[in-house]
């Protein structure tokens, strides 16, 4: 019987720390534990006793990167709770606050994290300016990333931890020259989300599943805010049967939490929206990424790194088109009176479905409250994938460390999970036996 | 906030990238003054929201290429897979500490870098990640069987509760001005030959 003990510590490149432990006996992967090494920071229990008005800023410090997600997701909970509806223009800067949150993470994924494992590099600053593709692949990458960074800024305050979105509004407006420079930086890096959508539509990276999918997406558009959530199994739940589709499931070798849908996993994020909606895109986006949206609906997780490029596109098309037609004034905050009640807030993340929930006292105080993030309910669905990568590498008699680590690392990149979110950095503990 | 390589550059006619594809490629330093080693970097993250990296990430946007003549970036995990955990000119430390293992990782990153930089609010002052610090009786009882569970401190400390610390970049996330002034003023410290070659070009 052949046995090889794999020790790695720190698979990098994703956001966050997590470990990965795999024992394969006879070909069989036995044990795999996907574990989440961040220690606790107790957010949900220091809710308790805060007032609902601190809630969205409070919640957004469980991730630097979906900051701006948890704070849309906290500040929809608090309105529900509060009775609040958000003005038309209200709606749209939020929709903007997500589109630039899009356009940066899906850019810092998949340049700064992906890229480099198709051309075989360290880094993504290792790319060769002399070649160039690589190049122009370099200077693109920080260029789309500046260009979501800008509008999340303009909108919002700041892409990390946003300062103007508020419980009833906006504390801040953009001025007219902000949109038009946000205009002109969409348009200038266009091109360049196209060519990104081209180099992961020819990616070599394959790995098939079957699992079921969930997404909150409105009837109409292809958004992240409103809407409903749809299986695709072609089921449609109301945002305040959420609790319907995730079965908590505990691990008692992580800090984080599993989710499943009556039982079965399930995956959340672009590849979902992608498969679940990609007729709602942008008509732009439809026009110009055809080749690539002939791929979905897919099973191949690689083909959530394709759904993020196209989505980045999507976002700039959409972004362009809100700035354009829309005048943007200064309006007051809505306020209401507290009351007891309780709030859900559901946002479609980067990553994928973010459930907040609050329910608060007479005076405004937070009682009890509950988060619920993409990389928990990915969770099973990555340690099933990379049992069964590691069977198959295994099956084929391949026995060398470095290329099932890096295959292993490829395969969790692709979800994109977030640790910080989750939790936080890869070790592999992996056993052959 | 701009660096010195960075005025040296533009006042060199040399545009640095700033967002657009309309780039144009910064001259090469080497032209300017004699070799030099570059600067050791380490970027560490312990019990946080990872926001500073993300920060870190998105100054890259504007800096990208100034920085990657003058660092060595030898172990920051969010841009590498082949990190390096041997010595450093200045070691980056987001996060609070949590863990007896977060305490003994960080003394031996102090060991290792000759300037330490606390970068964000958790590492800073320790908040919000020590929030549980400051439970009432009742919530502490309610989370106490995970502080049990996974060996965490009896309370989570900041960065200067465990080592020296040489500068501070407070904020959540942090100031990025103020990042950029440390960094300068670091470069500056721990490079005087080279801060002096430039100059004499200026």
């Amino acid at each position: 019987m052949h046995q090889l003990t794999i020790d790695l510590e720190h698979i990098t490149k994703i956001e966050g720390d997590a470990s990965l432990s795999i024992t394969v006996e006879d070909g069989k992967a036995t044990t795999v534990q996907f574990k989440t090494e961040e220690y606790k920071r107790f957010f949900t229990e220091a809710l308790k006793g805060k007032s609902v008005m601190a809630v969205p800023a409070h919640l957004s410090r469980i991730c630097g990167t979906c900051s701006n997600a948890h704070i849309m997701a906290a500040i929809e909970a608090c309105e529900m709770a509060l009775d609040i509806q958000p003005s038309k223009q209200t709606e749209m800067l939020r929709a903007l606050t997500m589109h630039g949150l899009v356009i940066r993470d899906h850019a810092l994924h998949l340049y700064l994290f992906c890229l480099p494992d198709v051309y075989g590099k360290d880094a993504f600053l290792d790319f060769d300016e002399n070649d160039p593709h690589q190049h122009q692949l370099l200077h693109d990458g920080f260029a789309v990333k500046s260009a979501g960074n800008f509008l999340a800024t303009l909108v919002a305050g700041r892409s990390v931890h946003a300062m103007y979105p508020t419980i009833g509004g906006f504390i801040h407006f953009p001025d007219e020259a902000g949109v038009r420079e946000a205009i002109e930086r969409l348009k200038g890096v266009r091109e360049a989300a196209l060519r990104l959508v081209e180099e992961f539509r020819i990616a070599p990276f394959h790995f098939d599943r079957k699992t079921d999918y969930m997404a909150l997406m409105p009837d109409d558009t292809y958004g992240y805010i409103n809407g409903r959530i749809r299986t695709s199994k072609g089921e449609v739940y109301d945002e305040k049967r959420y609790r319907e589709l995730v079965d908590h499931v505990v691990l008692p070798y992580s800090q984080a939490s599993a989710y499943q849908y009556k039982g079965d996993p399930y995956m959340v994020g672009a590849l979902a929206r992608m498969n679940i909606a990609k007729g709602k895109l942008h008509r732009n986006t439809r026009e110009s990424c055809k080749e690539a949206l002939a791929l979905f609906p897919s099973t191949d997780i690689f083909h959530n790194n394709l759904a993020q490029a196209i989505e980045i596109v999507h976002s700039i098309d959409e972004s362009i088109d809100l700035l354009s037609k829309n005048t943007i004034e200064k309006e007051d905050i809505i306020k209401k009176p507290y009351r007891e009640a309780t709030g859900i807030g559901v946002i479609e993340a980067p990553r994928g479905a973010l459930y907040h929930k609050i329910h608060m006292d007479a005076e405004g105080k937070i009682v009890d409250g509950e988060v619920i993030v993409p990389t928990g309910q990915n969770q099973i669905n990555i340690e099933e994938d990379a049992g069964r990568l590691v069977e198959g590498l295994v099956a084929e008699g391949e026995t060398d460390v470095e290329r099932i680590t890096w295959e292993l690392e490829k395969l969790i990149r692709a979800y994109d999970p977030c640790m910080s979110c989750a939790a936080h950095f890869l070790k592999l503990d992996l056993q052959l036996k | 906030m701009q660096s010195i390589f960075h005025s040296f550059l533009v006042r060199h006619g040399k545009e640095v990238f700033r967002g657009g594809l309309g780039f144009a490629m910064i001259g090469d330093m080497s032209d300017k003054v004699a070799p030099f080693e570059k600067i050791k970097i380490g970027w560490f993250v312990f019990s946080c929201s990872e926001d500073n990296t993300i920060m870190f990430t998105e100054l890259m946007n504007d800096h990208w290429q100034e920085w990657k003549r003058i660092f060595d970036f030898r172990h920051v995990k969010v841009l590498k897979k082949n990190n390096i955990f041997d010595a450093f000119d200045i070691a980056f430390v987001e996060g609070a500490i949590a863990s007896p293992e977060h305490e003994e990782r960080l003394k031996d990153i102090r060991s290792r870098s000759t300037k330490l930089v606390a970068v964000g609010a958790c590492a800073v002052t320790g908040l919000p990640a020590s929030q549980r610090n400051t439970f009432t009786d009742a919530q502490k009882e309610a989370v106490q069987y995970l502080v049990d569970r996974f060996g965490a401190l009896p309370s989570v400390k900041k960065v200067a509760d465990v080592v020296a610390v040489d500068a501070s970049v407070p904020g959540c996330p942090m100031n990025t001005d103020m990042f950029l002034k440390a960094v300068n003023g670091l470069v500056a410290e721990l490079r005087p030959e080279l801060v002096e070659a430039v100059q004499a070009h200026i």
